[in-house]
């Protein structure tokens, strides 16, 4: 490459409000997808069943 | 400039499950596959013996398949809707200073810390590994280990910073202290069956672990373009000759 970018900081106004929304809306689907057994999907052992492939193949903790 | 780093976290996050799930799906689900052959044949013998019925099926094998598309999917959006945030914040103050070699080294750091520091102490099982009774307790520890890890980055870099004349050893010094106090310190899971063939089990758990390597690769690779493509149309980024 014959140029380098040098990076401004993004301006940290705003972020906060981002972080606060943002953070845990994917939080809780990365939940979802990776640990809800119906506490709070309220849909049974249904997420967990569908997801079991992935659960195990991410490697987080699956029955 | 935060929501359309945010929006591409969040495409190359997509992008980056699919490729996972692809590779998950040539590589790992024959393993699934086997474990699953495996467990099978010990509950009918079970069943047999005690004249009871096999749990009916919620979901299809087939199904399950999809959703291993579907799983990888979300959880690639979800964590890179997070690296995107974090890239927001770290952009410029810390790390590389291109956004290629940044997104790369935020990507390779993640890996190490919520992937492979969990792995090392808590590895992935496949079906037929794992007493269901315990599934809280070692949730509870996984995500300790995913904490630890991540506190451990936080004390990596605080240390870097603060001994800036020996930096990496002390970056390697903040990373691995606490890293290695909990692999000590927590309690160990052994639930492995007697008998379940430890090639499989090795297999399936190096098939897991490639899976997350290919997810936070293909994040590293990709949100490092998509990043400095949407910087440059947002003018933020200057461009110096060298």
């Amino acid at each position: 490459m014959s140029e380098l970018t040098t990076s401004h900081p993004v301006p940290l106004a705003g972020l906060g409000r981002w972080l606060l929304v943002a953070v845990p809306l994917l939080l809780l689907v990365a939940y979802l997808v990776t640990f809800d057994q119906g506490a709070v999907s309220q849909a049974g052992n249904y997420l967990h069943e569908l997801m079991h492939d992935g659960r195990h193949l991410l490697g987080v903790p699956c029955h | 400039m935060i929501r359309t780093l945010l929006v591409r976290g969040l495409l190359v996050g997509l992008a980056a499950g699919l490729i996972a799930a692809v590779f998950a799906y040539l590589v790992g689900e024959p393993h699934v596959n086997q474990a699953i052959a495996l467990e099978e044949a010990a509950s009918h013998a079970q069943a047999a013996a005690e004249h009871s019925h096999a749990e009916e099926e919620l979901v299809s094998r087939s199904g399950q398949q999809a959703g291993l598309f579907l799983a990888l999917a979300l959880y690639g959006m979800a964590v890179g809707g997070i690296f995107a945030l974090v890239y927001a914040g770290v952009r410029g103050r810390i790390g590389p200073r291109t956004d290629a070699a940044l997104s790369g080294t935020m990507a390779a750091t993640a890996f190490v810390a919520i992937v492979l520091v969990p792995f090392v102490k808590y590895p992935a099982n496949p079906p037929a590994v794992g007493d269901p009774d315990t599934i809280n307790g070692r949730t509870t520890y996984y995500l300790v280990m995913v904490a630890i890890g991540l506190l451990a980055v936080a004390l990596a870099v605080a240390a870097a910073r603060k001994v800036p004349e020996h930096r990496y050893l002390a970056g390697a010094v903040g990373f691995l202290a606490p890293v290695i106090a909990a692999w000590l310190l927590l309690p160990t899971v052994n639930e492995v069956p007697a008998g379940f063939p430890a090639t499989l089990l090795w297999d399936f758990r190096l098939s897991s672990l490639g899976t997350q390597l290919v997810l936070w690769s293909a994040i590293g690779v990709l949100y490092g373009v998509a990043a400095e493509r949407g910087v440059r149309r947002r003018s933020l980024a200057v461009t110096v000759p060298t």
